[in-house]
């Protein structure tokens, strides 16, 4: 069978075809599989993991509530299955139908809309950067000649780029393979800022050794929204899944549970992350919309 | 100036974020073996037949696995797969079709080796009997084949279990990365990279210690 | 969506194709990246594999001195060690572990911690080599050697190593691939090799099957590289009239 998958990959590779995507009616494979394929992160600001198997987070609990109101949509009972999902494999696997659909920290980009849809816009994110609480760094010019660390497989790895481009400044980049350890390539010393979303750096503060030991500073170097991301070209889906975000606005139950993982204590360490609603985030509530990231002023 | 602060690690820690992995590490390792072997003495066979038309699929296979990183294979079959099979695929069941795939080929070739190991007068000795290829494989040859190459097949599987940590690529949930997710929640990497690695060795170090005890056991004295 | 190798012509920023297809280091295309990605590879590759030949012989002769069990220890502990450990664990030790219980660790650039890492790694296995070549060959050579006065290091120098070397050239070979490919758990370190290409630039550009088909293409090259240099060493070294085993591997 083995070699029967390289066999058809590589005759598949020499004609140069390539596969037909998964997408298709999301919903109706729902319904007869009476489960969901949730795509989660670990170590994100608005989703992560506690330990073996069980994911949390803001988004993740606002997409539980979303499958809650998509097994009314359908009619009957939904299971979960909760498949982690990394920054760089998240797209792959809402194409080849691996995941359903993934509320984690994904922005929603032009460049993303080409592969993949977008629900209306639940959170929106700061670029900005952490530093250590001594460092005389405060802004993007600071960071001349210094080492900067951001996350492999995020756009924030472009957002530097261009910052750099733009400002004509030239420094060090070091791509951590993931959130946890570009945070402790800061730590260490080893680079003087981690640029990232504000959520996440708030997040890895929070429960590193000595939070007082760091501090988010400068502009903000990109402003993005944050949305659900689904398959691409599945209106039903879409529709479903935003008329439950829209519900969840209207009765103020988002805002609750935004309350209670950004203001509250969260485990595992039960320390508050103190990030009130932003502007930004609130007018997305407001006015529900899908624009992406280009549409909010970002070079 | 750096404390060292193992407490973190306790017994609730260990069971809520380590024992998945642990599992998932050791039955990786076993389903790639026990599988493994099948399919390359398989392979080894086809090698050994003598027909062109089985020795050069088998030999493409086996050296085209052999060619690449085991992190290149990992994530070529976690995206092809499913887009081949549409099937819904998680990292780990992906890991073991991968490691199952790949460790065929390792041991295809080991297989080949206590194959030719035994020498050639046992199959015709067997054949002289009236066996079939079959029997004479089965009865005569294999059961040597692996008595000779046994060292060899159990130090390949430590090596594989070490090589389950590859898994991190496709973010599967191995003994590493339970380690890993304990630190990150109490801020405690560096401590839980010691002792991934202390407990690496522990097992790494009693295993091969009892593949020279084994060595010392099946020796076939000629 | 046939394939498309265009994507290699796509700056990194706008995503627009450029002309000729190679940018400049300002504006870099991924062709840039990938060639930029190799290097890397290429460079860690050969520095840990110049560390794992002298410390894998240094390691390797250690475990063969005769009347010297502390030597013959450390070396046998040396090789424990390194091969007990996956590799990804030990890279993880160098980087993370390593400049945090010293302090002065911390200057090294992360180049040299990786090539620390799967340099020492390999050592263990080219120790084994070395030592089972030296012990493959008649114990008569050493009393030859030490009989017509030489001293224990002249031995080893003109007599045993020059042969045990020979013997060892296969395996040291097919050792020496397996490093290119182990090579590529630098990735998980933020060394910008090409794994953490194939990584980063799927991410970016949604074309995995071009960037996995040429990341691929790039390690099997300079694994092949690599084995037609050893090849031609084993070539222009072999003693006429002295066969050296059958090539297997």
């Amino acid at each position: 069978m083995f070699k029967h998958i390289i066999a058809v990959s590589v005759l598949t590779l020499a004609a140069g075809a390539a596969f037909a995507q998964a997408g298709g009616d999301t919903l109706a494979r729902i319904q007869s599989k009476g489960e969901v394929n949730l795509g989660v992160r670990d170590s994100s600001g608005l989703a992560f993991s506690l330990g073996s198997g069980k994911y949390v987070g803001f988004h993740t609990e606002m997409a539980e509530r979303i499958v809650d109101d998509l097994s009314k949509h359908v009619g009957k009972p939904l299971k979960i299955n909760y498949v982690l999902i990394t920054s760089a494999n998240r797209i792959p696997l809402i194409q080849n139908g691996t995941i359903d659909f993934e509320c984690g920290s994904t922005t929603n980009s032009r460049a993303r809309q080409r592969d993949v849809d977008f629900a209306n816009t639940t959170y929106v994110e700061e670029i900005r950067m952490a530093v250590h609480a001594d460092s005389p760094i405060k802004s993007v010019r600071d960071l001349n000649g210094k080492t900067v660390v951001t996350t492999t497989g995020t756009t924030s790895v472009q957002t530097l780029r261009k910052n750099e481009r733009a400002q004509n400044i030239d420094f060090k980049t070091l791509n951590g393979k993931d959130h946890a350890d570009s945070f402790l390539q800061l730590e260490s010393g080893r680079a003087d800022a981690f640029v990232m979303d504000a959520s996440i750096l708030a997040q890895n503060i929070a429960v590193s050794k000595n939070p007082k030991d760091f501090k988010i500073v400068g502009e903000v170097l990109s402003t993005e929204p944050i949305a659900c991301m689904l398959p691409k070209g599945d209106e039903k889906m879409r529709s479903a899944v935003n008329d439950s975000i829209a519900r969840q606005i209207k009765d103020g139950s988002l805002e609750k549970l935004y309350d209670k993982w950004f203001m509250q204590p969260i485990p595992p360490r039960n320390v508050s992350l103190n990030m009130p609603v932003s502007e930004s985030t609130r007018y997305a509530w407001e006015h529900p919309n899908d624009k992406p990231m280009e549409d909010y002023g970002n070079k | 100036m750096l404390h060292l602060d193992f407490s973190f690690l306790t017994s609730k820690l260990i069971h809520d974020y380590v024992l998945q992995g642990l599992i998932f590490s050791v039955v990786l390792t076993l389903i790639a073996t026990v599988v493994g072997v099948a399919i390359g003495t398989l392979l080894a066979l086809m090698r050994l037949s003598g027909r062109r038309w089985l020795d050069w699929p088998a030999a493409f296979y086996v050296n085209t696995m052999r060619a690449i990183p085991l992190v290149m294979i990992l994530l070529w079959f976690f995206l092809l797969v499913p887009r081949i099979t549409g099937l819904y695929i998680g990292a780990e069941r992906s890991a073991v079709i991968t490691f199952v795939a790949f460790e065929a080929a390792l041991f295809a070739e080991i297989m080949r080796a206590g194959i030719q190991s035994v020498p050639a007068g046992q199959a015709h000795a067997g054949f002289a009997l009236g066996m079939s290829y079959a029997q004479n494989m089965r009865l005569v040859v294999l059961p040597q084949a692996f008595r000779n190459m046994l060292p060899v097949l159990l130090t390949q599987v430590i090596a594989l279990f070490q090589d389950t940590t590859l898994v991190y690529a496709i973010g599967a949930y191995d003994l590493l990365k339970g380690f890993e997710n304990a630190g990150k929640v109490y801020g405690r990497i560096t401590e839980a990279y010691l002792a991934v690695a202390v407990v690496y060795l522990a097992i790494c170090f009693s295993l091969s210690y009892l593949v020279k005890r084994v060595h010392q056991k099946v020796a076939i004295i000629r | 969506m046939a394939m498309d190798w265009q994507v290699f012509c796509r700056d990194t920023l706008t995503s627009d194709l450029v002309s000729g297809c190679l940018g400049t280091s300002r504006d870099p295309t991924y062709l840039n990246w990938i060639i930029g990605a190799w290097g890397w590879t290429a460079a860690v590759s050969l520095s840990a594999l110049l560390l794992a030949l002298a410390v894998g012989s240094v390691i390797g002769v250690l475990r063969t001195l005769p009347n010297n069990p502390g030597w013959a220890r450390f070396g046998n502990v040396w090789v424990e060690l390194f091969r007990g450990i996956p590799l990804l664990v030990q890279i993880f030790l160098w980087y993370h572990v390593a400049p945090a219980l010293f302090a002065p660790m911390k200057s090294l650039p992360s180049f040299v911690l990786v090539m620390l890492g799967l340099g020492f790694f390999t050592s263990a296995r080219f120790a084994e080599q070395v030592r089972s070549g030296i012990q493959s060959l008649p114990r008569g050579q050493r009393q030859a050697g030490l009989a017509l006065g030489l001293t224990q290091w002249q031995t080893y120098r003109y007599v045993l190593l020059p042969m045990a070397y020979r013997i060892v050239l296969p395996p040291l070979t097919s050792e020496s691939m397996n490093l290119i490919k182990n090579s590529a758990v630098a990735f998980a370190v933020s060394i910008p090799e090409l794994t953490q290409f194939a990584m980063q630039a799927t991410e970016e550009t949604s074309r995995p099957i071009e960037v996995y088909l040429a990341v691929t293409v790039l390690y099997i090259v300079t694994a092949g590289v690599v084995y037609l240099a050893l090849h031609w060493v084993e070539q222009r070294t072999r003693v006429p009239g002295f066969a050296v085993g059958k090539r297997e591997h």
